[in-house]
Order: structure tokens, then C-alpha cells, then sequence
């Protein structure tokens, strides 16, 4: 709260009220102070030095959308199975994580169509546990790999997390095969499948759904990789290059198709469609 | 047979583990009592000897029977528990070892071949650790590159045409975390290798025989019937890399391993495996050769269950036993 929201609020006449506390942002890279408005203006992109900031799910599914998109219902999935307690229970680190989130879980579905082409957007939201996998979000994943099949349209995952949800123990690591499950019927089906890559993408989920796409797209500068960097210089005790685990290094490296700025995503996406369309005979 | 056998480990050689320093007494003790009689002819120490040997067999059987999951986690990481190699020896007739994934190299972390088990032809194809310093580093401790999981894919992809089962032994602290991994794609590879098993049209057997780290078994281990040695482990991640994250210390790594219900008793309440399969008493180290029998029976069952079923079958019921974990589970 500001000083003159204070001090209005503390005024006996008139309405209480606040100035959003959010008016600017700070981008977390050349830690420039920018206009909130003219941020998500550009996408959540600092016009200054170009860092792609991290968005929520309903964001990016606006983004890349057509508008009239239906949102797939959230799946309901046994909840802290294993009653797992570290310094927190797990079940307040989710109470905490949906009391700043619309969504229940960290993956989040929609229907509709990208510049008039039909598609199901799953998108992995980080601010939720990090965007861990557990079951909720290979349920979520599932059941939209399951519309795609269902409309005979493409299915496009944005992802994004730091890897599986641990509290989820071996639950969690049994999403890999049950996405690759998916993705497999896709292929059969001759439906297209996409990957937009985005800051950060690693571990479980990178060795699964997020690398098994017809077409892998990355945002510029997303960290992308399988072991987190700390582990491995733990192990290998040398400095990591420069760039090491960016969209670029894994496009250099062979593992991107492109690195797309957060602007033309949305046309690029809709163009691959253009050329994707499902085959004929499933 | 055309790999050199692995050191096959001796009982003497057994480093004993912390919580069994008890029964190291008693086994020193008997041991001591040996010498002594060997020196000594005219004593009769046969009484005193069985009494020991019975306390100290009495005493491995109730450690065993109710370990820990951080104690099961140190018998799965045992230095003598008997690897890839040293199953190869016991349990096939036949192993014709296969090199390379015709990309980069070969890794040896992953092994993989044809193989004969009680007259039944299999690709079978495992994670070997190694058994002392030189082939711990020639098999990178067991943690595969990506060329070891795309060895595997073209594995995997061969027994398919020839319609040979595929059967894997998962032995791996994780894949291995390093640059030169990570360029070449590890995530791309463990990926593709859990693609491949899912693909297959031939029965695919897993058997988690120490232990199951992380991506780099699910790799090796998305198959329609997954078994699990009494005392082996299966994480998302290690006990120790839990605890760093979510405790912020690798010192909580016993509770961590509580915490994620890794034990073959756990996972199979869970559903996440099909059978376990049992251990000699005090565990696989003590007597590989017992291992392997009573591994080399529990697959052979399985090969059989699974023999004559149509490709088409074999896909459905993997992809349904996946697609139906957690899904039991009180919401």
C-alpha cells in the first residue's frame, strides 16, 4: 500500500480504497522498473532487455487463443496419496498454491481454435508448486491429450517446471509413461503435436512429454535441460558454459526445431498448423 | 557367453552395513572361534558353533524382515549386491552382447543382448554399475548417457522385428547429469527409450533389481509387467536429493525415504509394481547365485504368462496398466 492510499484510507470521509500495489514491475533480469500495464502490453516481455517473463495458464491461453475458447474442467485426482509431510504438509503447500492461483492444479487445458485452426492448448503454469508434475497435472494432460483425440485436432502443451512434484513420491514419476502414452496415440492418430518450451523446463517433464513433440518451439533465453544445473557441477566439478541449458544451446544442440520471441508465437503456431493438419486415414 | 564375468562376490568379501553390525559380531565371533579350533584340534567347539550360527542366522533374518526404507536404500546400494553382469552369469544359458547405438558410441552403463533364459530367447538389456574402482568408471557407475538409452531404443526396436521379449534389469542411481549429457539430448533419449518400450508389440518384462533412480529407469522400465526384488528401491529421486530440495539438508535423507514410499511393499500397495520378487535372507550380496534363481524363475513365469499374445494385446495392456496407476486411489 502506498503512502497516499494509506492516508486516504485513513480518512473518515469517502471511499476506502487502494492503488494497485502492482502499478510497476521490476524485470528480474536488468532489473529495469516497468509500467505493469505496458509489460503485459507486451506479453509480460521487458521491452528493454527482452526477458520472457514467466506467465500464469489463463494468460497464455488468451495469448495464443482465439477468443470463444472453452476451458477443459480440472481433473480430480487423489490428494496427497502418500500424506506427505516435509517442514510443511503437502496438503497447506497446495492449500497455499490455490489460494494464489485460479486453477487447482498446475496444468490447465482449453479447446478452441488458434487463427481459426481447431485445437486443444495445455499449459503448465510455474507459479503453481513450480509447475511440478504430479497427478493432477498428468490427469490434466491426459485428459487433453484425450480431447484432441476425441476432436481429431492438434494438440499443443506449453510447458514449464522445474520437474516431478516430489510430495507425489513415485506417483509422480509414473506421469512420465502415462503422458508418452498419450503422445503415442497422438502419433497414431496422425494428430499433430507441439511443444512450446518455456522458462524453465526440466527434469521428468523434459524427459517426457515435453521432448517427445513433432515440432519442439522454445521461448528465448528458457532455461531447458534435464539435470539442474547445481547437480551436475556437483558431479562434473567444472564450470558450465556460457548459455549452458538455454533455448538456444539446445537449439545449437539440435534439440529445437526454433527459439520463438513471445510476439510471433502465436502466428507460428498457427501456421504449423496450417501445414500439420491431421492426416486423413487414422 | 561373450561378456567376461563379473566378479562374483564371497561372503567374506561383504562389507557389513551399519545396522547390521550386530550380527558382525557374532559372525566375527564365530570366526574367531574357527582359527582357534584349527589351532587347537583337541577342542570340540561344534555346539558352541551351531549355537552361534543359529543366533547369528536368527538375528540377519529379523534385521531383514522389517528394514527401513533408507536401510533397504543402503542394501540396494550395496558394493557386493550382484549386478547386470553377474545376473548374465547365473540366470542365462547364452549372452551375445550387443554394442552401440550407431549414433555416438557405446555406452557401457547400458548393456544389452541376446540372450537365452531356461531355453527362452530374450533381448535383454540392463544397467550395470560395475564391481570395483576400474569397472565402476568403465560403466560410469551405472548412469547411462544418451547413447546408452538410444542403444537401448535400437534394442528394444530389433527384438520387436524378430519377435524376441524384452526383458530389462533397472539398476540405476539416475541417468548421468553432466554437459556433455545434456548436448547430446538425455532428456530426448530417456524420453524416446520409455517411447520405445511403450511401442513394443513383443512382451516387455522389467525387473527393478537395485535400484530405480528417477528417469533413467522409467526408461528402461515402462513395461506391461514390472517386478521388484524384495529389498530393491524406486524413486523419483534420491532420498538424499529429496531432502536437499525439500528439508534443505541431504542429512534428512532417512526421512525422505519414508516419505516417498519407495520400498517394493510400498510401491506394490500402490500398484506401481506387479510382484516382488524375494531375496536370499540378508539380502541379494549374500548369495547372488540364490538371486539369480529366484529372479531367473519370477521372469520366467512372467515370459510365459505373456507368451502368445497378439502385439496389439500386449500395447493395450501396458498402456492401460500405466494410465490406471493412482486411478484406485481415495479421492
Amino acid at each position: 500500500m502506498s503512502w497516499l492510499s494509506r492516508v486516504r484510507n485513513a480518512l473518515p470521509w469517502g471511499d476506502k480504497r487502494e492503488t494497485p500495489d502492482n502499478l510497476w514491475v521490476k524485470c528480474p533480469r536488468c532489473q529495469e522498473m516497468l509500467f505493469t500495464r505496458e509489460y503485459e502490453a507486451n506479453l509480460s516481455v521487458c521491452p528493454r532487455c527482452d526477458h520472457h517473463g514467466r506467465i500464469g495458464a489463463d494468460t497464455r491461453l488468451e495469448q495464443l487463443m482465439d477468443p470463444g475458447y472453452i476451458l477443459l474442467p480440472d481433473p480430480v485426482v487423489a490428494e496427497d496419496p502418500l500424506k506427505f509431510r516435509d517442514s510443511k504438509r503437502y496438503t497447506d503447500r497446495l492449500k497455499a498454491a490455490r489460494a494464489s492461483n485460479p486453477h487447482r492444479d498446475a496444468f490447465t487445458a482449453a479447446f478452441g481454435e488458434i487463427e481459426g485452426e481447431k485445437a486443444v492448448v495445455g499449459v503448465q503454469d510455474f507459479t503453481f508448486m513450480g509447475g511440478s508434475m504430479g497427478m493432477a497435472v498428468g490427469n490434466a494432460f491426459v485428459a487433453a491429450a484425450q480431447k484432441a483425440l476425441d476432436e481429431r485436432c492438434a494438440y499443443i502443451a506449453v510447458t514449464a517446471a522445474g520437474g516431478a512434484r516430489m510430495q507425489e513420491g513415485i506417483l509422480s514419476l509414473m506421469q512420465m509413461p502415462r503422458a508418452t502414452v498419450m503422445t503415442r496415440r497422438l502419433k497414431e492418430a496422425g494428430l499433430p503435436y507441439i511443444v512450446v518450451l518455456a522458462d524453465p523446463t526440466t527434469g521428468g517433464v523434459t524427459a517426457s512429454y515435453a521432448m517427445l513433440g513433432d515440432v519442439h518451439i522454445a521461448e528465448p533465453g528458457a532455461l531447458i535441460g534435464f539435470a539442474g544445473q547445481r547437480v551436475i557441477q556437483e558431479t562434473i566439478r567444472e564450470q558450465l558454459p556460457e548459455g549452458f541449458q538455454r533455448a538456444e544451446y539446445l537449439h545449437k544442440h539440435g534439440m529445437v526445431d526454433m527459439v520463438v520471441p513471445r510476439k510471433e508465437l502465436r502466428e507460428t503456431l498457427a501456421k504449423l498448423l496450417d501445414y500439420l493438419s491431421p492426416a486423413q486415414a487414422a | 557367453m561373450q561378456v567376461a564375468p563379473g566378479p562374483v562376490s564371497a561372503i567374506a568379501m561383504i562389507s557389513y552395513l551399519e545396522f547390521e553390525k550386530p550380527v558382525a559380531a557374532i559372525e566375527a565371533k564365530i570366526a574367531e572361534l574357527r582359527t582357534a579350533a584349527g589351532e587347537d584340534g583337541d577342542v570340540d567347539i561344534s555346539p558352541e558353533l551351531a549355537r552361534l550360527e543359529k543366533k547369528s542366522a536368527e538375528l540377519l533374518a529379523s534385521t531383514y524382515a522389517s528394514l527401513s526404507p533408507w536401510q533397504k536404500t543402503q542394501v540396494a546400494r550395496h558394493g557386493a549386491r550382484p549386478h547386470f553382469r553377474d545376473y548374465v552369469q547365473h540366470m542365462f544359458s547364452d549372452f551375445t552382447l550387443l554394442g552401440g547405438d550407431r549414433l555416438y558410441a557405446d555406452d557401457e552403463a547400458i548393456m544389452g543382448g541376446l540372450a537365452t533364459i531356461d531355453g527362452r530367447k530374450v533381448m535383454l538389456i540392463g544397467h550395470e554399475k560395475g564391481s570395483d574402482t576400474e569397472s565402476r568408471m568403465r560403466h560410469n557407475f551405472g548412469m547411462g548417457k544418451p547413447e546408452g538409452y538410444r542403444k537401448a531404443i535400437r534394442l528394444m526396436e530389433m527384438a520387436d522385428r524378430f519377435g524376441l521379449p524384452v526383458v530389462t534389469l533397472v539398476d540405476t542411481m539416475g541417468a548421468f547429469p553432466g554437459i556433455e549429457a545434456e548436448e547430446r539430448g538425455q532428456a530426448e533419449a530417456i524420453a524416446r527409450s520409455t517411447e520405445a518400450c511403450l511401442a513394443l508389440g513383443v512382451p516387455m518384462v522389467a525387473a527393478i533389481v537395485g535400484e530405480g533412480g528417477s528417469g533413467g529407469a522409467v526408461a528402461l522400465a515402462s513395461a506391461e509387467r514390472v517386478l521388484m526384488f524384495e529389498h530393491a528401491v524406486y524413486s523419483v529421486i534420491s532420498p538424499e536429493g529429496c531432502a536437499s530440495i525439500l528439508w534443505r539438508t541431504a542429512e534428512k535423507a532417512p526421512q525422505a525415504a519414508e516419505a516417498m514410499k519407495m520400498t517394493a511393499q510400498d510401491l506394490m500397495g500402490l500398484g506401481v509394481i506387479d510382484r516382488i520378487v524375494p531375496e536370499p535372507v540378508g539380502g541379494a550380496h549374500r548369495d547372488p547365485p540364490a538371486a539369480a534363481a529366484s529372479l531367473a524363475q519370477a521372469i520366467g513365469e512372467e515370459l510365459d504368462a505373456l507368451a502368445g499374445k497378439d502385439a496389439d494385446t500386449l500395447r493395450a495392456m501396458r498402456e492401460e496398466r500405466f494410465l490406471a496407476i493412482g486411478e484406485g486411489l481415495a479421492r
